[in-house]
């Protein structure tokens, strides 16, 4: 499913709570259908253990697809991403994560987990496997480094589905993409509000027309695989 | 709101659409190479050379039609803030609320210049500035928001409603513009700045103690609103996407209000006239 590395001094700084917070994720994770088995030796949390015959390995190469599945499997990557990054957050709050925080970043990863399995249910069969992420350039336990993270995969977000719109087929497709791109700039704003409160739409995201960033795959997939292990193909996708 | 609806309104509106349709693509390519090299702020103008290029003409009057609705609503948010700053301290009680209401004012003012501008380059007349009744009352002047421009809590309340309405209005209006290229980007590009005020107003009301408002929105709820404003966020409970019901999907712990918080849901044009016509005085 997922592999993540987390910080040594973040593993060891927060062992005692990650081990209550990987029981509870456990419950979750078991729903999920992964296998138990594998998770009894599990060392780290975050890394969690793939169904066999669906993870890519290593070297394989994943291919998004085109057209509008391609488009899709591309916002299902992204999806794969934050809700990945969220469950990690919330398993690990920060120092001096505000009990109302918290509550807030459940939902987010809760929004996130619905965006990603939606997405894969949509893409049924053509769906891409869960990717392999990579969350080590990220202190769990320090406010500053989650909430930078967090800011810039919301924003990426934004900019993403903004970007998608003109590239979809399909006016049901555009109409879901509107639906979720706007809980995405929620968050944005909420997050960058918790770093700089007032800084929800502000001159870095927002030009002089009053308009939001947007940005072609093109121009997302290059940031985002700082974080995503698997080797993606997007020469297919709609541009 | 489906592919075959669009074309076949296009083609009502534009007999020669389906014989355009290829040129009227290669010109939609041209933009997106295009757009990337002008500045930004001369998008509208780009915007009216593209349809002039991909239309030989004015373009589909739905089109058009699309972009004055959408100058509509932003006239309005943008009298309401105007209103509000104007009040000065009287109303609004910190600088930071101060400020956050003022960069909002300004993006709104920001997109009436620009959907006017981009209405005009493309051969269309943008309406002019409604007169409006702020208090909600058709024109009597009192309505049941008469106070928003004295009471703090009903001003902010006003803004939130203003902004998670402007939400779904764009939304609902994305489909009109499927195929536009660029105008769709730019739809776009407005309709997620709203998602961010609104998620910023209601940050500001969570803080000031005013009903109980999350950045998103849970179910139906008005977050404290009340009543009032029901009917603004009714249909915001749906939590079956696509034919795919949310909560609890793939056996994970999604809630009724986080599946629903989760995708926020559009407005026809003809619920969102119903919504905000107690604001015209006619």
């Amino acid at each position: 499913m997922l592999n993540t590395n987390m910080p040594g001094t973040a593993i060891d700084s927060g062992e005692k709570r990650q081990q209550h917070s990987r029981r509870k994720f456990l419950t979750m994770a078991g729903t999920a259908g992964l296998l138990t088995a594998g998770l009894a030796s599990c060392q780290k949390i975050g890394q969690w253990f793939p169904i066999p015959g669906k993870d890519p390995g290593d070297n394989d190469v994943v291919d998004l697809g085109s057209g509008d599945i391609g488009i899709l499997n591309y916002a299902y990557t992204l999806e794969q991403l934050e809700a990945a990054f969220y469950t990690l957050v919330c398993s690990n709050p920060f120092n001096g994560c505000t009990a109302y925080e918290r509550k807030l970043f459940q939902d987010i990863r809760d929004h996130e987990i619905a965006h990603r399995e939606f997405f894969k249910n949509a893409l049924g069969s053509n769906a891409i496997p869960s990717l392999k992420l990579d969350f080590s350039s990220v202190n769990f336990l320090n406010r500053s480094s989650v909430l930078a993270t967090a800011k810039a995969f919301e924003d990426l977000g934004v900019s993403a589905y903004n970007g998608a719109g003109s590239l979809i087929a399909s006016g049901d497709y555009l109409l879901l993409a509107g639906k979720i791109v706007s809980v995405e700039a929620r968050h944005a704003a909420y997050i960058r509000d918790l770093i700089d409160y007032g800084s929800f739409a502000d001159s870095t995201v927002v030009d002089n027309n009053g308009l939001d960033t947007s940005r072609k795959p093109a121009e997302v997939l290059p940031i985002a695989k700082t974080y995503i292990r698997t080797k993606l193909d997007a020469s297919h996708l709609p541009s | 709101m489906n592919l075959e609806n669009i074309q076949a309104n296009l083609q009502q509106a534009d007999p020669e659409f389906a014989e355009r349709t290829d040129t009227r693509r290669k010109a939609l390519k041209d933009f997106a190479g295009f757009a990337g090299k002008v500045a930004i702020t001369a998008l509208p103008f780009a915007i009216g050379s593209f349809f002039k290029k991909a239309y030989a003409g004015p373009p589909p009057s739905s089109v058009i039609d699309v972009l004055n609705f959408a100058l509509t609503l932003e006239y309005l948010e943008a009298e309401f803030y105007k209103a509000g700053i104007a009040k000065g301290s009287a109303l609004i009680p910190s600088a930071a609320a101060m400020q956050a209401i003022k960069t909002i004012g300004t993006h709104e003012a920001q997109h009436v210049t620009f959907l006017r501008t981009a209405i005009t380059s493309s051969g269309g007349t943008p309406i002019d500035l409604p007169k409006f009744d702020l208090s909600g009352g058709s024109g009597s002047g009192n309505g049941p928001f008469k106070d928003a421009f004295t009471n703090y809590q009903l001003f902010l309340a006003v803004a939130q409603t203003l902004e998670d309405t402007g939400v779904r209005a764009y939304k609902g209006q994305a489909g009109n513009l499927l195929g536009t290229g660029a105008v769709l980007t730019a739809a776009l590009n407005i309709h997620s700045v709203e998602a961010r005020h609104a998620s910023h107003i209601r940050q500001m009301r969570q803080k000031a103690g005013f009903g109980d408002a999350k950045p998103w929105i849970t179910t139906r709820q008005t977050g404290g609103i009340g009543s009032i404003v029901q009917a603004n966020y009714n249909g915001e409970e749906n939590t079956v996407q696509a034919g795919i019901e949310i909560k609890g999907i793939n056996g994970q712990d999604i809630t009724v209000s986080e599946a629903s918080e989760g995708f926020d849901e559009p407005l026809t044009k003809e619920q969102v006239v119903a919504l905000v016509t107690p604001f015209f005085a006619k």
